[in-house]
């Protein structure tokens, strides 16, 4: 009797510990547009076997109708996966898949570079492309470094308004998407309208024009298709510096909003810009 | 009578222009009194007033403060008088302008617009197009299943063809919405209300539509008061009262619809506004049906100021606070009228 306990003992000792460290995955499921973008990045792609909805980039990566937003476990488990990726757990997915024995990670939004490169390498360690994930995050660190050097002292404190949507949501600089601009020393308008901490306030266009922003970010071209001509269309803006210096950056909605490898070419996007807005 | 008309319809006016004048003076960005009323004054011509206004502070008042006030006025208006007579028609308390099927019309326009037509033509005249026909669609749908089932003589088919036609435009915008979850801000920010984004043209866009609505509806309010002793009853008084049925829900409907297209789906203000006047000045329609329209359109612009200015220089959605400050304020309305019973 003593030794069946603890035998039991045992196995419940030995399971964690022996799942702690299984063989690389090979049939991983991505549910997250930005795990997708990583995995591909570190060199995990021959594994993926289906990636979500929304997962557009890159453009090899094998996308399916499945959703990260209301998943089906059972379309899930169909692809006999070994590693699901998911940046949320929506009604209670991780659990429902443990009950099949499928092993999840959990790679919720950054909310700074640190962070998205923690989660590069925490998908190297899960896949078995540890060093191929580490050199991708000394490429990214290298290149960002470049970039912040390359700002003029001219180009520091210019202010920018990063539009999420036509209906004014912005981003502060406690978001991901802020915090990465304010790394080349830009300052976020939004950040005086956060009183509720959510770190996408709703600014109201009086705000927006009484701050009047060096930059404005466009990150809502792919969305609700917004450009500089738009923009400068609408009423009571004219006189906004952005908008009579030159000074709008449309970029791609998805790169804006994810944290993946590909932020590097939003933030020498927004760099450039303000280089040559100093400039004049 | 006349008197007794006279002082209510006075209190709207002051009410209304109370409203407007907040609306202007107040918001995110402090004008000044002194600045605002100088700046009014250089727009009158011969009077050579030099508006003391910065180019981004003018811009500020004219292009993006005082278009929203006055669409605030239409759109609130418009649903105020909208709620009132479609209760009057049918008799019905529970009665508000998106009864029959006309949100969710003009909610599943404004999604397909949203998902389908980006790219296609300017947006930004689409979605109030597409809006405005989706919720025309809804109301005559429910009017021809509402028909088919009575002969036109029950409301309540009709009504329940308006619940009908409802749910299933909404399932329908819904699944849109769900395969296309890319334009979710999009939709979502439509369906939420807004008269942030508002500038003249969408004033000039509405304004007929409603004016011409408002002004028939007005001129049928004697006609709803005959109508609410019952259908028998009236038409023995020699009122049509399917013609009348008919003509008044048109008009309601142009108009709902011409304000949802543009401001979205704002909740609230056309049940509470036509109650809360009820309960204050008792049933008669030659009393409900203006100061509707009149108390409608300064709630709205009241409600606006409270949006852009309760968490400055952020913003809430429109529909919250109607909602949130209309729910209590209606709560003490029922309250205290029930007390003068």
């Amino acid at each position: 009797m003593k030794g069946l306990v603890f035998g039991l003992f045992a196995v419940l000792l030995l399971a964690p510990a022996a799942s702690a460290a299984p063989a690389p995955p090979h049939r991983i499921v991505s549910l997250s547009p930005t795990a997708t973008e990583d995995l591909f990045a570190i060199g995990a792609g021959a594994q993926v076997v289906a990636v979500d909805d929304q997962s557009d980039y890159p453009a090899n990566a094998p996308r399916t109708k499945l959703s990260g937003y209301t998943p089906n476990v059972e379309a899930i488990a169909a692809y006999k996966p070994d590693l699901v990726v998911v940046s949320a757990n929506p009604s209670g997915l991780v659990a429902a898949l443990a009950k099949l024995h499928i092993r999840t990670l959990l790679a919720p939004p950054a909310t700074s570079l640190a962070g998205a490169y923690a989660q590069l390498e925490q998908l190297g360690r899960a896949t078995g492309h540890e060093a191929g994930a580490h050199k991708v995050v000394q490429r990214l660190r290298q290149r960002v470094a470049q970039i912040v050097a390359s700002v003029p002292a001219g180009a520091k404190g210019l202010s920018f308004y990063e539009e999420l949507s036509p209906d004014y949501y912005s981003a502060t600089s406690k978001t991901f998407t802020g915090q990465v601009l304010t790394l080349l020393g830009l300052k976020d308008i939004a950040d005086a309208a956060d009183k509720s901490g959510s770190g996408y306030p709703k600014l109201s266009a009086e705000y927006i024009v009484a701050a009047d922003p060096d930059l404005i970010v466009l990150a809502d071209t792919k969305c609700c298709g917004q450009t500089a001509a738009k923009v400068k269309a609408r009423p009571g803006w004219s006189s906004i510096s952005a908008l009579s210096n030159d000074g709008v950056v449309a970029v791609s909605d998805d790169v804006a909003s994810r944290w993946g490898p590909r932020i590097v070419g939003f933030i020498r996007a927004v760099a450039e810009r303000a280089k040559a807005v100093a400039a004049k | 009578m006349r008197r007794a008309i006279r002082l209510p319809l006075a209190c709207g006016v002051v009410f209304l222009a109370g409203a407007g004048l907040a609306g202007l003076l107040v918001g995110p960005v402090d004008l000044g009194v002194g600045e605002i009323a100088r700046s009014a004054l250089a727009h009158v011509p011969f009077l050579h007033v030099h508006s003391p206004l910065s180019g981004a502070d003018a811009a500020i008042l004219w292009q993006l403060r005082a278009p929203r006030v006055v669409l605030g006025l239409l759109v609130g208006g418009m649903l105020a008088l909208a709620g009132a007579s479609y209760q009057g028609v049918f008799r019905n308390p529970l009665a508000d302008p998106y009864l029959l099927g006309i949100a969710a019309g003009a909610g599943l326009g404004a999604t397909l617009a949203i998902v389908y037509g980006s790219g296609v033509v300017e947006s930004y005249d689409l979605v109030p197009l597409a809006a405005f026909a989706g919720g025309a669609v809804g109301v005559v749908a429910a009017y021809l299943l509402g028909r088919s089932a009575s002969g036109g003589r029950s409301t309540a088919a009709l009504i329940l063809a308006g619940v009908t036609v409802t749910s299933f435009l909404t399932a329908a915008q819904t699944f849109v919405q769900q395969q296309h979850s890319q334009s979710l801000q999009e939709v979502y920010a439509w369906i939420l209300g807004h008269l942030d984004t508002a500038g003249w043209h969408d004033v000039a866009l509405v304004a007929p539509y409603i004016a011409v609505s408002a002004g028939v509806i007005l001129l049928h309010r004697r006609v709803l008061d005959v109508l609410s002793l019952g259908d028998e009853e009236a038409a023995s008084l020699g009122v049509n009262v399917r013609r009348t049925r008919f003509v008044v829900v048109v008009f309601a409907t142009v108009g709902t619809a011409a304000a949802v297209a543009i401001s979205g789906l704002i909740g609230f203000v056309g049940i509470i506004v036509p109650h809360a006047v009820r309960l204050v000045l008792g049933p008669s329609y030659r009393l409900i049906l203006p100061l509707s329209l009149l108390c409608g359109a300064g709630f709205l612009v009241f409600a606006d100021v409270i949006a852009r200015t309760v968490l400055s220089p952020a913003e809430l959605p429109i529909g919250v606070v109607t909602a949130f400050f209309g729910a209590p304020f209606f709560a003490i309305v029922l309250r205290t009228s029930r007390s003068f019973a």
